[in-house]
Parts: C-alpha cells; sequence; structure tokens
C-alpha cells in the first residue's frame, strides 16, 4: 500500500493517492496534500470548501457535487475551479482527506 | 496506462431531455476530472440554448422504445409531460440541474458554448434567440479546428 510521510508519521494512502483513513487527516496534512496537488497556499476559501467536504463527507458518506458545493459552501463555481484547477471536486476530497467523490454530477 | 484524455469536443444534436442531459452530464463531468471541454449544438439541440426553450425539453414517449410503454399510449395527450415530470423529479434527486442552471454551472467551468451557423440560418434564429452562455455562432470548419487534438463526442 503506498503511503507518505509527514513529520516523523507515516500516513496510509488508497489507490487514488487519497488517505485510506480520514482521520489521519489534519490541517499540517492538508498544505502538504495541496502541495502535491501544486497548490501552494491554503486561503480561507480553499479552508470553506475543504471544511465543508468534510462536514458533508463525515454526515453522509460521500463527497458533495460541485453543484452542491456551489450552492451551500459559499464558494461559486467559477472561483472553485480558480481555487482548484484541473477538478475542484476531486482534488479539494483529496486535500480534504477524503476518498475520490463518487457521484457524477 | 493508456493515455489520459486531456480534451474533449461534445456535439449535442437532438432536442429532447433525454437527447440534451447525456452531453451536458459528460461535459461537466470532463471539467471535475480537469479535462477541457466545450460544447456545440447543432440542429434540434439547439434548443438547449435557446432561452425560450430551454427549460420546457421534453421527453419523448413516442418512437421511444426506451420508455417500454406501447406508442399509442405514449401518443395520449399530457404523457410526454408527465414523463418528463417523472425524470425532472429523480434528477432533482441526484443533483442534477434543469437545463438552465446546468448550462451556467458548466459554463463557469470553463467550457465554451457554440451554436451550429448552419442550423442558426435555417430557422432563422439570431444571437439574441441564446442564453448568454453561447460563445458564438460557428461553422463546422471553425468546429473542427477548435476541436483539434482532442476527442470529438456525438450524441
Amino acid at each position: 500500500m503506498a503511503t507518505m510521510t509527514i513529520g516523523t508519521k507515516t500516513l496510509a494512502l488508497d489507490a487514488d493517492g487519497n488517505l485510506a483513513n480520514m482521520n489521519d487527516w489534519n490541517e499540517e496534512v492538508a498544505r502538504e496534500l495541496a502541495v502535491q496537488e501544486g497548490i501552494t497556499e491554503l486561503t480561507p476559501q480553499h479552508w470553506a470548501v475543504i471544511n465543508f467536504m468534510r462536514q458533508v463527507f463525515a454526515k453522509e458518506g460521500d463527497a458533495p457535487s460541485i453543484r452542491r458545493l456551489t450552492k451551500e459552501s459559499g464558494v461559486d463555481t467559477k472561483t472553485l475551479y480558480q481555487l482548484f484547477p484541473k477538478g475542484p471536486a476531486k482534488k479539494a476530497a483529496k486535500i480534504a482527506g477524503l476518498p475520490k467523490p463518487k457521484g457524477c454530477i | 496506462m493508456a493515455e489520459a484524455i486531456e480534451k474533449v469536443s461534445i456535439i449535442i444534436s437532438r432536442g429532447s431531455l433525454e437527447g440534451v442531459y447525456p452531453g451536458l452530464i459528460m461535459a461537466n463531468g470532463a471539467r471535475m476530472e480537469g479535462i477541457e471541454a466545450s460544447l456545440f449544438f447543432t440542429f434540434f439541440g439547439l434548443d438547449a440554448v435557446i432561452k425560450r426553450r430551454m427549460n420546457n425539453l421534453k421527453v419523448a414517449t413516442v418512437g421511444n422504445p426506451g420508455m417500454h410503454i406501447p406508442t399509442l399510449i405514449g401518443a395520449l395527450p399530457g404523457m410526454s409531460s408527465f414523463a418528463t415530470r417523472m425524470m425532472k423529479k429523480e434528477m432533482e434527486k441526484l443533483d442534477i440541474p434543469p437545463v438552465g442552471e446546468f448550462l451556467t454551472m458548466i459554463h463557469d467551468t470553463g467550457a465554451p458554448m457554440y451554436a451550429c451557423r448552419a442550423t442558426v440560418d435555417m430557422f432563422h434564429l439570431t444571437k439574441d434567440d441564446f442564453c448568454p452562455e453561447v460563445d458564438g455562432i460557428i461553422s463546422v470548419g471553425q468546429f473542427y479546428e477548435m476541436a483539434a487534438g482532442g476527442q470529438i463526442i456525438f450524441t
């Protein structure tokens, strides 16, 4: 199984390279995952999306759709694509320590 | 591993609800994966971007074996509206937006949208008939130029 190392800790990853266990996640891990995705700095808007995704996942077992992200996180679609270029749902889920979203929308 | 798809140009040529949605879902899905996407609306597919029509698209209940109802029953007044209502309800549950909202969403992801020049001329339409998401009216030749280097998906 693939792993990533943060400080002295080794964290397990799933087949997509996302954290295998969402409880391994913390803000430092998020920052490291963001850098891997080419995002050097996480702004408050990034955090709004990441926290919203974690909330929804904890309640419903899947990450929210882009439509729901847009409607409920307070970050519109255009901004979402600027914050997480090349695939916001997938990237934000990864940085949030969640598995890749299952939905199509 | 096979080479990843980096760009798709999706043609929407049909004007029924079930004719329009697959292309929209494919376009949105492409953008979600970080794939470059554009949409080209032609023939009755143009209805999806004509302001006065886009939110009134109907499911075809006649000549559509996929509905699994006899054609004569499908032809009864109100059947198409009924089937459309049912399908829209199911789509809403899956968080699939109405056509107008979906187009805005897809356009906001950075996917350009075009209307087919030949169809626009044939139906005597103008830019004003279209929703603001339509970036231009282009010829088939221009479409192929823009599609260069990517995959073309015809729906």
